[in-house]
């Protein structure tokens, strides 16, 4: 039975050697660059939420200026690979920043390889968020936002107690959704030399040659990540859905 | 939508203006940036869009395929296809796609030193080369996700329907392939479109395991010239208008199967 | 919230370490390059580039600060001032001077075409006619392929020298073109076993280059004379041997 595991897999020892956690096993560094993932996927998450509630609020109440430049950058987001708008943002943002900021008799400032990270993705996770929100907010029904200005709630009490506690729910699933594909899309930084989980991977499978091991540890810690995240989602789902009329 | 319609919706005030706007950025990225490059590399950029879009075309068809069984298991086969199905399309996507890449061709390739027979072997020179494995990779991942969709589809056909049609008579093929398959594409057919786009941002990818498509000729074009930023300008704009055209195909493509469907 | 904290403390530091010293941000390739700089198991970086910037750095009293970065757009991130010299065995060519500077030679090495042992072939075009050769992207070794041997050879461009090693083990490949110190390397491995150096390919010194330097973005005159000097010091006071003759059996200095 295990004869043809050993032949498939000479050295099954020597993997788990390989990936101990301490050197010479690389499992610590695949564990930090593991950790570099989460980090930027949670800021990216948290960045594309914020401009996604943004995005959101002005495709439903801005202007018609507004409007149409929101719809041109969730186009252009949604139509364009990510690793092209990383090269471009991870490129050229740094650059023209630093351009801006010279033009304005400022010193340049230096992006560390994290902050860049969250802001590229950051962005593309907007675009898919500024949907995700707007469709949740939409289905909200009006009356009752008018119910809670008829309370005498302003516009921003409104939103907060009552807009977003509703809308919440229907947004959830999305934004799970959006993410997975957060962590998942942080494997792109590896092609600017962000070392991150992939990017530590391939390092390890290159200076060992072993990389059916170092590919596989990182498929399952990436899987153990959204398979926990996607507990952690449903939980509060479930959490949120509680005092929700049945639909 | 008619054309005065159409009309009405461009020609209002702000817009003429944004028009203007985008016409001048793109007048003065004509002017300002370097493209004396694109004379020389055009042969290379058509090689290479036809590559991107055969492999889309290719991978989309192949795990489409491969999504319908999956679907199928997972929505109504018995426990032993359902937990392989479930655990599969749960595996791809639930890891990045670059690393499923980089698995199938650098680990697949690390095997062939131990076999020396599969040098020996019919199929060595199709594992030479690297576009098998981009686009296995490709329709694996297409039939992950795909496969998914294609079971909340295939759930979501009305039971009363494939039991009425059992009981005219008709045979279990027979109620799939006339009744469950096609309401079940109608269902999965939006999406469809949306994870075809979803594909062709991912085929960019195969780049780093040597295939030549289109950003890959991009790089090139960086890596001869040091121009910078604008192979990857008109890089952005090629997607975008395959991106287009693919979203306007499904649009029409669904429009018939409806008139079909419903009507 | 806490990311959003994470996220502002990182930018504060940032900026806030601008505003010190004068910090040099050397750019080294992110992909594993040994025997030059690779990274370990425990997160550090060695190799005998790691070491040669390390003392060009004492000896010219810069504050530097190792970034790998990716070797597919190290250029464009220093033209884009995300690092402010390039020491990852860059070759001085006259392609790469008319984009940015070059400090003096600190190495150099031969080019070479390594290839299978059961295969007949040299280092020359006629001879690699319908063989598939590998190169790494963005290296003299690519412009020398493109420009020698593309159109009866198929190129195959990879995104690290250690990628197309592995296919050259595998037999997806039939040679390599590469630096001769860092294919040593290779050979000696078990993978290595494959295959053997073929030949050095016929010279061209406009794309091959006089030697790996430091690079910096144009006009950069200060930066340049001071690890000019620095490589000029250790030369000098006997470093440079020293950790040379630790990974390497002759000298790679060049003439």
């Amino acid at each position: 039975m295990s004869d043809w595991l050993y032949a498939l897999w000479p050295g099954l020892e020597t993997s788990v050697g390989l990936l101990s956690l301490q050197p010479p096993g690389w499992g610590g560094n695949l564990l930090r660059g593991a950790w570099a993932s989460l980090q930027i996927a949670l800021g990216a998450f948290a960045l594309g939420l914020l401009i996604g509630t943004a995005g959101a609020l002005g495709k439903l109440y801005g202007g018609p200026v507004t409007r149409d430049l929101l719809s041109v950058y969730t186009v252009v987001v949604r139509a364009v690979p990510e690793l092209i708008l990383i090269l471009i943002l991870y490129y050229a943002g740094t650059d023209l920043l630093n351009q801006a900021l010279r033009a304005m008799g400022q010193r340049p400032v230096e992006i560390s390889g994290v902050v860049a990270g969250i802001a590229v993705l950051g962005i593309v996770q907007g675009a898919y968020a500024t949907e995700v929100l707007r469709g949740a907010i939409q289905s909200v029904p009006r009356g009752q936002h008018e119910a809670a200005r008829a309370y005498g709630m302003g516009a921003v009490q409104t939103f907060w107690r009552v807009t977003i506690p509703a809308m919440l729910p229907l947004a959830l699933p999305g934004l799970s959704n959006l993410w997975l594909i957060a962590t998942k899309d942080t494997a792109l930084l590896a092609i600017v030399g962000f070392s991150e989980l992939t990017l530590e991977t391939r390092q390890a499978a290159g200076s060992t040659r072993a990389y059916f091991t170092f590919f596989l540890a990182a498929g399952a810690i990436y899987l153990a990540m959204t398979l926990l995240s996607g507990r952690i989602f449903g939980w509060i789902e479930a959490r949120y859905r509680r005092g929700q009329a049945a639909q | 939508m008619n054309h005065q319609r159409i009309a009405e919706e461009v020609f209002v005030p702000h817009r003429i203006v944004m028009v203007a706007v985008a016409l001048g950025l793109v007048v003065w990225a004509a002017l300002a940036l370097r493209w004396d490059w694109i004379p020389r590399y055009y042969d290379l950029a058509v090689q290479g869009i036809w590559r991107t879009l055969w492999l889309l075309g290719l991978s989309c068809l192949i795990g489409f395929m491969l999504a319908v069984p999956l679907g199928l298991a997972q929505a109504a086969g018995p426990r032993f296809l359902a937990a392989p199905a479930r655990a599969f399309c749960t595996v791809i996507r639930g890891t990045p796609l670059l690393l499923q890449l980089w698995l199938i061709y650098f680990g697949v390739g690390s095997l062939f030193p131990q076999f020396p027979w599969i040098r020996e072997s019919e199929l060595w020179p199709y594992l030479r080369q690297a576009w098998p494995y981009a686009l296995l990779a490709l329709s694996l991942s297409f039939a992950g996700y795909e496969g998914e969709v294609m079971r909340g589809a295939f759930k979501s056909v009305a039971g009363g329907q494939l039991e009425a049609a059992r009981s005219m008579g008709m045979g279990r093929f027979a109620i799939f392939r006339r009744i469950w398959f096609p309401q079940a594409l109608q269902r999965a057919l939006p999406t469809l479109g949306g994870e075809t786009v979803l594909q062709l941002k991912a085929t960019p990818l195969v780049a780093t395991i040597t295939v030549i498509e289109i950003y890959a000729v991009s790089s090139r074009v960086r890596q001869d010239t040091f121009i910078i930023y604008e192979p990857l300008l008109l890089l952005a704009v090629i997607y975008m208008v395959i991106a287009g055209l693919l979203a306007l195909a499904f649009k029409l493509l669904e429009q018939r199967f409806n008139r079909g469907m419903v009507g | 919230m806490k990311t959003l904290t994470l996220l502002a403390t990182t930018a504060l530091i940032a900026v806030a370490g601008l505003a010190q010293a004068q910090e040099v941000r050397v750019g080294i390739a992110a992909e594993p390059y040994p025997p030059f700089a690779s990274p370990d198991a425990a997160g550090n970086w060695v190799g005998w580039e790691v070491e040669i910037i390390d003392a060009v750095c004492t000896a010219a009293e810069l504050d530097c600060v190792l970034t790998p970065t990716a070797w597919d757009g190290i250029i464009p991130a220093l033209v884009s001032g995300r690092i402010d010299t390039i020491m990852a065995s860059m070759s001085i060519t006259a392609d790469r001077m008319q984009t940015i500077d070059f400090s003096d030679p600190y190495y150099n090495t031969p080019t070479v075409i390594v290839g299978q042992r059961d295969m007949e072939m040299d280092a020359s075009p006629e001879s690699l006619a319908g063989k598939v050769l590998g190169v790494q992207v963005s290296t003299i070794h690519q412009a020398y392929a493109q420009a020698y041997f593309e159109g009866a050879t198929e190129l195959r461009t990879y995104q690290t020298q250690d990628e197309a090693n592995q296919d050259l083990a595998a037999g997806r490949i039939d040679a390599t073109q590469a630096d001769s110190l860092a294919m040593d390397d290779f050979l000696a491995t078990e993978a290595g076993a494959c295959c053997e150096v073929k030949g050095a390919v016929a010279p061209d010194e406009a794309i091959l280059g006089a030697g790996v330097g430091a690079g910096m973005r144009k006009g950069e005159d200060d930066l340049r004379a001071a690890i000019n000097a620095g490589i000029a010091a250790i030369i000098a006071d006997g470093t440079y041997d020293e950790i040379t003759a630790r990974y390497f059996a002759t000298s790679i200095y060049g003439n």
